[in-house]
């Protein structure tokens, strides 16, 4: 799995997690309003100039916005077939610094450093009966489950590539869906057999 | 909640990071358009789990991709994917999820198939181009004519996946009945 976080210790790192997930939603609040293309390209500029301080690492990953570019060809011909390519490029501005901007939080922060920063946020979860905990047992329990879920799939892919010399493309869902939820079975009752779900709030 | 309610959650959240990871798969009549089968995974969630377990799903997905994850189709994820337009497609999985896991427990009466196909079409179109449209017009600043047109080109893969979606529901309710819970529970 590609990773998104930069092992390469920056300053940016050191800043707790919660203050930068708190910068970002300011910003984004600040900058949807506004429609100046000068305000924007500066964001645009300032956002770039944060990339360029955290080093060649991070600037390799802006590579990452090219799976958009087809999107923002749309956009902008949708906004010069409306007369208003100013317009466009506003908007264009704003996306390009706000998705790299978040990235930049991601590419920073260890997702379990991230977790920890939005746990209070979970707290209103005991209210209804549901408990802080369970969510990170359930987002472990998925992280995990992904690996094995793709192994599975492998094995069905082979046992079908050894039957018929073809790839089973979507004919394997079918089987892939029973299989995993036999999987699934088998895990809650192994959950349950470790004493279940966690319900209190405490560690 | 129950241990097997949210195992199957997360289940299903994995399985629709799986669909994003998997090489595009061939689809039947839609040659040379690349589809993801990402979007499947929303519909597959609802349709077998149900209306609240099928929204919960994709709850822990954006929840795990918010937290940093790269588990959307082309290795996407982090904070950066819900600032981009298409971030009404990425919420409006929680709907479709929700609205075809309800039409299949609403139609629990009707045969497999054309049950599935309902609510499929009705959860995995018409709900998630209601909110991807929606998002494409205020992120991309476009008027809503303009973001349908826009939107319009992933139409016909979306019915193919919605087909399939069916499909697998039928395959599935003859292989192991008990396995689709929109129907059982």
């Amino acid at each position: 799995m590609i990773s998104l976080y930069l092992t390469q210790r920056t300053w940016l790192h050191a800043i707790p997690a919660g203050w930068k997930l708190l910068a970002l939603a300011l910003v984004s609040l600040i900058a949807a309003p506004l429609d100046s293309l000068p305000v924007m390209a500066g964001l645009l500029l300032a956002v770039l100039a944060l990339y360029a301080s955290l080093g060649k690492a991070a600037l390799a990953q802006i590579a990452l916005l090219r799976p958009l570019w087809p999107l923002f060809l749309i956009l902008l011909a949708f906004h010069w077939w409306n007369g208003d390519i100013i317009a466009g490029l506003v908007v264009l501005a704003r996306i390009l610094a706000m998705v790299l901007l978040a990235n930049a939080v991601t590419m920073t922060t260890r997702m379990d450093a991230m977790m920890d920063a939005v746990e209070p946020l979970l707290a209103p979860l005991g209210w209804f009966g549901g408990s802080p905990r369970a969510v990170a047992l359930a987002v472990a329990l998925m992280i995990r489950l992904i690996p094995l879920l793709f192994a599975l799939w492998e094995a069905l892919n082979e046992s079908w590539r050894a039957r018929t010399g073809t790839r089973g493309g979507w004919r394997l869902l079918a089987p892939f869906c029973i299989q995993t939820l036999r999987l699934s079975h088998h895990t809650a009752e192994a959950l349950a057999a470790r004493g279940g779900v966690p319900r209190g709030t405490r560690r | 909640m129950k241990d097997r309610t949210l195992v199957q959650v997360a289940l299903y959240a994995a399985i629709f990071a799986v669909l994003g990871l998997l090489p595009r798969f061939d689809l039947p009549f839609a040659a040379g358009v690349p589809i993801t089968a990402q979007s499947m995974g929303a519909m597959l969630a609802g349709v077998m789990l149900g209306a609240w377990r099928g929204a919960l799903a994709m709850v822990l997905l954006l929840f795990v991709v918010a937290l940093g994850a790269p588990l959307l189709a082309g290795g996407r994820g982090g904070l950066g994917v819900f600032f981009t337009p298409s971030v009404g497609f990425i919420f409006g999985w929680i709907a479709v999820a929700f609205v075809s896991g309800w039409l299949m427990q609403a139609l629990r009466k009707a045969p497999v198939f054309p049950a599935a196909l309902i609510a499929a079409v009705l959860g995995g179109i018409v709900v998630m181009y209601a909110f991807g449209i929606a998002g494409m017009a205020l992120v991309g600043g476009l008027t809503v004519m303009d973001a349908t047109k826009a939107c319009l080109i992933f139409i016909p893969g979306d019915a193919i996946k919605a087909v399939l979606v069916a499909l697998i529901a039928q395959t599935v309710a003859r292989g192991m009945p008990e396995a689709l819970l929109s129907r059982n529970a």
